[in-house]
């Protein structure tokens, strides 16, 4: 029976009708297609670009160089040097980032006890020299001061999650 | 009579653990056997080397005893095991203990695990993470406890402190110091000094270690790397020839940190804080990066090679108008085997015996008595267990800590531990009995103790000893009585008769007390090495494997000068038993290659080439310790701009100057090479015990002096924390009451101390620990750098 049924299928191109039935519904359908970089896809308060380091208020740097972001990245993009501040505080002489190591995954965000260590919603940007991928502390604190706004926002909207 | 045999041994008792029948000695408490067996208690107070107090309450377990339980758990750190008894360590009631135990630490101690430096190996971590809740209950504001200042080592943050009193108890057992202890009950215990006093142990950075929590922390390391981001690897001391065996932790290439390596043999878990601490030297200031030469009187620093040729010639040139004879070769007592025995073989291929490690020694006239190496006469860890131990002049406090502490157990165990020196030192246990005489009378004071001995032994005195005429007292006949009623006796020298300029009478006298005592007998060299320095032929009159050697020993080489040096580590103001002479005689020399991982102004003023060398923990070697143990390690740090491990350069010299054999292509080879021409087994301390010796009688107004805790070699007077704390004070010239009064000096003055051209100006201080007519000053600190012999004749001036 099943034999006979696919004997008149093949030549009466049914299979044939049913794709130009999609083709035809998704042709006067309305387009998902966004035109960047003149249209934005919506972006998630999570969305994790490149990274930044935050501070207080009060401008002092958030990070206390407990090097958990170090530890738990799997690309190993993170290096810290640490030693006490002039004040006795614990703090970070070195955070360098490779950017070309990093695969973007969010633990150190994750791991981070003070939320120093963030991911921007920055995701455009390009290097033009070699070791330009290296970002480090005073480039990822200006990050931080650039967009703390945002930052701020987003983590206040993910926090009801946490 | 039962005629069976009786099985079961008396003193051994069976329990069952978990489930696990173990056969254990009588008087184990549980938490013993279970460790023995691989079973996990928790624990924060319980450490095996010291007293049990029972008072963190976290190794609660239930017992059964023959099936009738305890009523409650209790703690296996001090519950002693009994034959029939069941311990559960996993049972609920056992584990309900522990977590509510666990909770109780939580409430007080704070959740700053990130900026903790104990974060990621701190024990209050791991056991939490077994036996602690995710959420603690107690909303209630936590205690915090005021710091206290304990010292430039260790660092304190006493709000962290679970009060499980190890640090007090370190420092009453095993330290001897009892520099802190628990103030207020209950919740208001605080751990402290009480008065502000500090801590200044010479061991106090084992409380560091033992601190389970982040309370006590290192204060140099002091945020600066983490826990598991560090790589460790095995290495061993340098400073004093007990050779503790150390774990060396780096980050790329740096060395961050120091910790002990258990060995029982040698230092159990327990580390100097000159071992702990001596590695900042690696990186202070004045490092050397590059070689450096002097051109027409104006220093410039080079690359490799160009030093490497300059050096090369300029030895060729010594060689040829001098004949090889005129150089000499002084290496740091530190330095390691391979390096001492590549430097030896070098100066011997170029022609002259003149090699030296004994910089601070004073008498040379026993050299050819001398045992194949010096020795402690027994294993480090026996010391533990004499009955009766007699040092002439020496302070093991400061000379070799680890090795005090052994005498302190000996002595805490009731055995007798006396002293003879020229001052009374401040110990840390009672010794039995310390004679005090003035410095030159040593010799004396020895010979009467040899008389009494001799006389309580009913032997008839051997002429030499006689010819000394000394009149027995009654200090002498204490010391000789308690050595010749002991069942296991140890006499040694120290530091003092190294120095001493009648060190070679004093060691033969202490040979002779030593034999006919039938105690064992044994000498405290300086450096970490000296061992291996005599087994690598780093001596002037003997060669390796024994052969006989004409060369100049150290003192020799200082006093008659030499047309060329060659110096493997040292720094002559410091280093020497004459440091004025010795700066005097490298400066004079025609040319001077100082081999060094530093520069300053003062090498700067003698040495002609200064190259780069690797120091401690950059460079592959072996070190030779007391009792004759070769402890081999590896290089760990990446070595400090363009140095290179010493080895490694005297083998390209060797290379350079056209001699033959020095393709080593590793230490491992040169250490092969050596030690198949070196004979093993004990030496015959004894040896020293020679009656060939002019008696030599020091007198009048005298300079004595040790070597300061924190001086013993370069590395440890770069050791910037070592350098803050109280024993490394600068220089002061200790006067006793009498000799102040007749100089017409106050203390707190200002005098010139001068020893013949050299002079210091120091500050005064009266002390009736010193004799009279001795004017105590140190060596190795700031101010006594470039006296003149560290025993002999001074003038003391008011200025």
């Amino acid at each position: 029976m099943q034999a006979i049924r696919d004997f008149f299928n093949s030549f009466l191109l049914v299979e044939l009708l049913k794709g130009l039935k999609l083709t035809g519904r998704h042709l006067f359908d309305a387009k998902y297609t966004i035109e960047y970089p003149d249209e934005r896809a919506p972006q998630s308060p999570r969305f994790r670009g490149r990274h930044a380091l935050r501070r207080y208020p009060n401008g002092e740097e958030r990070c206390i160089a407990c090097k958990l972001c170090e530890a738990v990245c799997p690309a190993l993009a993170i290096t810290i040097e640490s030693e006490p501040r002039e004040d006795g505080t614990r703090r970070t002489t070195r955070y360098d980032i490779d950017l070309f190591k990093c695969i973007y995954c969010g633990f150190c965000e994750e791991s981070c006890p003070v939320d120093s260590i963030v991911e921007t919603r920055e995701f455009e940007y390009h290097f033009e020299e070699r070791g330009e991928q290296i970002v480090n502390k005073q480039q990822l604190l200006a990050f931080g001061d650039e967009y703390e706004a945002q930052l701020a926002r987003d983590r206040a909207a993910d926090a009801v999650y946490r | 009579m039962n005629a069976k045999v009786e099985e079961t041994k008396p003193d051994t008792v069976t329990v069952t653990i978990d489930g696990r029948e173990v056969a254990a000695p009588k008087g184990a408490t549980i938490i013993q056997v279970a460790d023995e067996q691989g079973i996990d208690i928790p624990r924060f107070c319980y450490h095996r080397k010291l007293s049990v107090p029972a008072n963190c309450r976290m190794c609660l377990v239930d017992v059964e005893m023959n099936g009738r339980p305890a009523p409650k758990p209790l703690p296996a750190c001090a519950t002693a095991v009994g034959d029939g008894m069941t311990v559960s360590t996993q049972s609920e009631r056992a584990l309900k203990a522990q977590r509510g135990v666990m909770e109780f630490l939580l409430i007080n101690h704070p959740l700053d695990c990130p900026i903790c430096d104990q974060g990621g190996e701190c024990e209050l971590q791991d056991v939490s993470m077994g036996y602690g809740r995710s959420v603690s209950r107690f909303v209630e504001r936590k205690r915090s406890v005021k710091d206290e200042d304990l010292g430039p080592l260790v660092a304190t943050e006493m709000t962290r402190c679970i009060h499980c009193t190890r640090c007090v108890r370190f420092l009453d057992e095993i330290a001897g110091t009892s520099e802190l202890g628990g103030m207020y009950r209950g919740e208001h215990m605080e751990i402290g000094t009480w008065v502000g006093h500090g801590v200044h142990s010479e061991l106090s950075g084992n409380i560091i270690d033992l601190c389970p929590v982040g309370a006590l922390t290192n204060k140099p390391f002091r945020f600066r790397a983490r826990a598991w981001e560090m790589l460790s690897h095995p290495s061993v001391s340098p400073h004093d020839p007990v050779g503790a065996n150390l774990n060396l932790h780096h980050v790329r290439g740096t060395i961050k940190r120091v910790v002990p390596r258990e060995n029982e043999s040698v230092n159990e878990n327990w580390i100097a804080d000159r071992d702990r601490f001596g590695y900042q030297g690696v990186y202070s200031e004045d490092r050397l990066a590059r070689p450096m030469i002097k051109l027409d009187g104006q220093w410039r620093e080079t690359d490799w090679e160009t030093a490497l040729e300059h050096t090369v010639s300029a030895l060729k040139s010594v060689v040829s108008r001098h004949g090889g004879e005129a150089l000499g070769a002084l290496v740091s007592p530190s330095a390691t085997t391979e390096e001492m025995y590549l430097l030896a073989r070098l100066v011997r291929d170029l022609g002259s015996d003149s090699i030296d490690h004994r910089l601070r020694q004073a008498d040379f006239r026993d050299d050819d008595h001398a045992p194949e190496r010096p020795s402690l006469g027994r294993p480090i860890a026996d010391f533990e267990s004499v009955d009766a131990a007699f040092v002439v002049g020496g302070y093991p406090r400061w000379e070799v800590p680890l090795l005090n502490h052994r005498l302190r157990q000996a002595s805490l165990r009731g055995g007798d531990v006396m002293f003879l020196n020229p001052r009374a030192h401040d110990w840390n246990f009672r010794p039995t009995l310390e004679h005090v005489v003035h410095p030159g009378a040593m010799v004396e004071a020895a010979a009467a103790v040899a008389t009494a001995l001799a006389e309580s032994r009913g032997e008839s005195l051997p002429q030499w000893v006689a010819a000394y005429g000394a009149t027995v007292g009654d200090e002498h006949r204490r010391i000789a009585d308690a050595l010749a009623n002991a069942g296991d006796a140890a006499v040694l020298t120290g530091g003092l008769v190294e120095g001493h300029p009648a060190g070679a009478e004093l060691r033969a006298l202490a040979a002779y007390v030593a034999r006919t005592a039938g105690a064992s007998f044994g000498v405290l060299t300086a450096g970490g090495n000296s061992a291996g320095g005599w087994l690598a032929g780093a001596v002037p009159h003997r060669q390796v494997g024994g052969g006989q050697g004409r060369g100049r020993d150290a003192g020799a080489m200082i006093r008659e000068g030499m047309s060329g040096f060659i110096t493997l580590g040292v720094e002559p103001e410091h280093d020497f038993w004459n440091g004025a002479a010795a700066e005097r005689a490298l400066g004079e020399a025609e040319f001077a290659l100082a081999l060094s991982p530093w520069a300053t102004p003062r090498m700067k003023a003698w040495a002609d080439v200064i190259l780069p060398v690797a120091s401690f923990g950059e460079t592959a070697g072996t070190l030779v310790n007391a009792q004759g143990d070769w402890q081999t390690f590896a290089g760990v740090g990446r070595p400090v701009g363009e140095a290179r491990p010493a080895w490694r350069l005297l083998r390209v010299l060797g290379n350079l100057l056209d001699l033959d054999g020095y393709d080593y292509q590793a230490p491992d080879e040169i250490h092969a090479d050596l030690r198949g021409r070196v004979r093993g087994g004990e030496p015959d301390m004894l040896a020293w015990e020679n009656d060939t010796l002019e008696p030599r009688s020091p007198s009048g107004l005298m300079r004595a002096g040790g070597v300061a805790l924190y001086g013993t070699d370069a590395l440890v007077r770069r050791g910037e924390a070592l350098q803050r704390t109280s024993q490394a004070r600068p220089a002061s010239a200790v006067l006793a009451p009498a000799t102040a009064a007749a100089l017409g000096i106050n203390e707190g003055e200002t005098v010139e101390v001068r020893q013949g051209e050299a002079t210091s100006r120091l500050t005064v201080t009266v002390d009736a620990a010193v004799p009279a007519e001795t004017v105590w000053v140190d060596a190795g600190l700031q101010g006594s750098e470039a006296l003149g012999p560290l025993m002999g004749e001074v003038t003391v001036t008011r200025v």
